[in-house]
């Protein structure tokens, strides 16, 4: 049978199943509001009641005052219990996730600004072989992706689960033991390839050998997630939910298939290789951070997600349709036409999850975007919430062939990386990292100021990022078509832009260190302390209530 | 939903449909594919080069995938013809590359052949590239004494005037460097193939 018949076959059997979908959902009534699933965040009589742990009180006031006229009565005290007793059993855990992901991010962005400097200064620091550009970027790469984001995310599964369960957090101390041994696999991965050893294919460099303590630290985390999860106290499970557990077990499941020994080979492996790579921030990153968005966004202005069922399909349809884009960095390479076309369509495809997150977090926020004048952790959020649509959107584009021709082997996808990676996750983690560990120590931030310059300072910085290398991109891959011009043409005009890149990349640092000075000045009870006891100390429940919304 | 059985299921049965489409079917329909009759296996110094050219990162600035006329003028380059699958059966890890900050090395060996340029400028790019901005690798050779060199029965490298070293200075390469060249010599794929079989 010809391809275009057999095309012809998959669309109708495709939109038949779509057909059935459709029925099946009327059936089950999932197209009729449900406004109850969406308010299992807050605690009963808690609807419209902000909620930033980043603020003083006196700023809570205001955001309060700014959010609603009368705020409700006051929350159910049982509720309020029940989340006290969540966070305490997950903030030791933690707390130990957001270190190390503070850690590897300040040592991930001093490698990052080495390798930019490094490509217009090709004889800066080249004495060393560590220090060559190929192992100190991918030294960045691994630091940020596994050590980063990774972390930051963990903490953030961890923190979460229990409060959406209403539950304790199960196992806590092998949580604890997985984080060693994760942490363990990325500092020896870092090392190994600053060394030399490495794997060789993008995203994958941490040799397997090395990757082993990272499945077992995986699965000493899952197992108790699987647990918490089974032992719940609510009988919903918030979308949130969904995105961070399965989040979670994709990735690991990605990481054991892509690190097999001994089994891909040759452009078979470069298929699963982007496979790998773009499903780690599809599966992983992107999961956690819009499941994250959908908790905090919504607690911040106190009003339940417009549309539940909205979030429902965004997650379905991201399941479905992100794991197969992998092909699209593959166009013109020597891989089967079939695999680059089901890519390129389902890359096209991701635009309807992306479009059901965007109306629905624009819905819930009609009207309450002025908070983000009050509340900083907000204004991450919705940062993070407007570039995953930006981002998303021109990666669909980028997928199509005539794009594609262009853009493929440029700056222009490095700039669009940085843009899903930074501007989109790593602003939501940041955003989450202010309203958890307020929660988690017990203490409030010392210098509310430092919120506010590292967003302003993070912001500007990815932004002439990814315009200096949008442009610069743009123009190699024009004039790498361009059979007139020399090869050489293509290199000497990034060149103003790669500087650029390093200005951007000089402000993102700046504010990794006032961040990451601010969390240290945090954990060690520097500013004056306004939030009762400390934590793993003796405090009982009822005296923390006071903290939460009282 | 209420039912974390489901929930996990689902995305598993998603993850699994990706993986079927993305590993599993190419696995079945590439990874034996014979290799072209004149593409040798790679010797022992070729594949220790190999292995310099991976722990270096390489491949973050160097494709080794050129395409086809309709899509880049990749070919009016001297890159090649494009590549096809049978190309890399030698290959692990598979270094087809996603960046050309550098041009591509499909077929750096028939263009570039000769080993003194090579050496000489993974010494100093700049010696022979003017505007380029690929790093130099001075920890892939040593810096000796002329006599001493000699004595040795090492080969310097002869430098362009103006990057060679101090006088009675003489740069040689080190193993490593050799067999990073033997590698780059072998990138040379230029021998024909078959039009590839049409895509189902």
């Amino acid at each position: 049978m010809d391809s275009a018949a057999l095309s012809l076959l998959a669309a109708f059997l495709l939109s038949l199943l779509g057909l059935f979908a459709f029925i099946w959902s009327l059936r089950q009534g999932l197209l009729v509001e449900n406004p109850a699933a969406a308010s299992v965040i807050f605690a009963r009589g808690e609807v419209g009641r902000v909620d930033d742990p980043a603020l003083h009180a006196a700023q809570q006031h205001s955001l309060q005052a700014a959010a609603t006229a009368a705020p409700p009565p006051g929350a159910d005290a049982a509720d309020l219990r029940a989340r006290v007793l969540a966070d305490r059993s997950s903030a030791l855990p933690v707390f130990m996730f957001a270190a190390f992901a503070c850690f590897w991010l300040l040592l991930g962005s001093v490698a990052g600004l080495t390798s930019s400097i490094k490509l217009h200064a090709p004889d800066w620091l080249v004495q060393q072989g560590w220090l060559t550009f190929g192992r100190i970027r991918t030294v960045h790469l691994t630091a940020v992706l596994y050590g980063w984001i990774t972390n930051a995310a963990l903490g953030l599964i961890l923190w979460l689960l229990p409060r959406l369960l209403r539950t304790e957090l199960r196992g806590a101390p092998w949580t604890l033991l997985g984080g060693a041994l994760i942490n363990t696999g990325i500092a020896a991965g870092i090392g190994a390839i600053a060394m030399g050893w490495s794997d060789g294919m993008e995203y994958l460099e941490i040799p397997w050998q090395i990757g082993l303590f990272l499945v077992a630290g995986l699965a000493m985390i899952i197992l108790p997630v699987l647990t918490t999860l089974v032992n719940r106290r609510t009988e919903h499970l918030y979308v949130s939910v969904w995105y961070l557990v399965a989040g979670l077990l994709w990735v690991t499941l990605l990481f054991v298939v892509a690190k097999l020994p001994g089994v891909h080979t040759g452009v078979q492996q470069a298929t699963t290789n982007w496979w790998y790579g773009h499903n780690v921030l599809g599966l992983w990153f992107t999961p956690v951070s819009v499941g994250a968005i959908y908790y905090f966004l919504p607690k911040i202005i106190g009003r339940p997600v417009r549309s539940y069922n909205l979030s429902l399909l965004g997650f379905w349809t991201l399941a479905f349709f992100y794991g197969q884009v992998g092909g699209h960095h593959l166009i013109g390479g020597p891989v089967p036409g079939w695999l680059v076309t089901l890519s390129i369509v389902q890359s096209l495809m991701m635009v309807i999850p992306v479009i059901a997150f965007t109306i629905n977090m624009g819905g819930t926020l009609q009207g309450r975007m002025h908070l983000a004048r009050w509340s900083p952790t907000l204004r991450f959020m919705m940062f993070g919430g407007l570039v995953y649509l930006a981002s998303s959107l021109q990666g669909s584009m980028e997928a199509l062939r005539s794009v594609n021709a262009i853009t493929h082997f440029t700056h222009y996808t490095v700039g669009h990386a940085h843009l899903g990676a930074y501007g989109f996750v790593s602003m939501v983690l940041f955003g989450a990292i202010y309203f958890m560990l307020p929660r988690v120590l017990n203490w409030e931030w010392p210098y509310p100021r430092l919120i506010t310059v590292h967003f302003w300072l993070a912001a500007t910085g990815i932004a002439i990022y990814f315009v200096a290398l949008t442009i610069g991109g743009w123009l190699q891959g024009l004039a790498m078509l361009d059979p007139a011009r020399d090869f050489m043409a293509s290199v000497t005009l990034t060149r103003p832009y790669l500087e650029w890149r390093s200005v951007g990349g000089c402000l993102m640092l700046a504010s990794h260190v006032v961040f990451v000075g601010h969390f240290l000045a945090m954990a060690l009870r520097f500013g004056p302390m306004r939030t009762g006891a400390a934590l793993f100390g003796t405090a009982r429940p009822e005296d923390l209530e006071l903290a939460y919304g009282k | 939903m209420e039912n974390e059985t489901k929930l996990a299921a689902g995305a598993m049965v998603a993850l699994g449909v990706a993986t079927a489409a993305l590993v599993v079917l190419p696995y079945l329909q590439v990874s034996d594919v014979p290799a072209p009759a004149k593409l040798r296996p790679y010797t022992a110094s070729q594949l220790r080069g190999r292995a310099v050219y991976v722990a270096n990162g390489c491949v973050y600035c160097h494709s080794q995938q050129p395409r086809d006329r309709a899509l880049a003028p990749d070919a009016q380059r001297g890159w090649g013809r494009a590549s096809v699958p049978g190309d890399y059966v030698y290959d692990k890890p598979h270094l087809l590359g996603s960046m050309r900050t550098g041009p591509d090395l499909f077929n750096i060996g028939a263009r570039q052949p000769s080993k003194e340029w090579q050496l000489g400028h993974l010494y100093q790019p700049r010696a022979y590239v003017k505007e380029s901005i690929m790093p130099s690798y001075p920890f892939l050779f040593t810096v000796k004494d002329a006599g001493e060199a000699q004595r040795e029965g090492e080969q310097p490298l002869a430098l362009p005037p103006g990057f060679a070293p101090a006088e009675g200075q003489v740069v040689v390469p080190t193993p490593e460097a050799l067999d990073l060249v033997k590698y780059l010599q072998a990138l040379d794929h230029t021998y024909p193939v078959l039009p590839a079989a049409p895509q189902p």
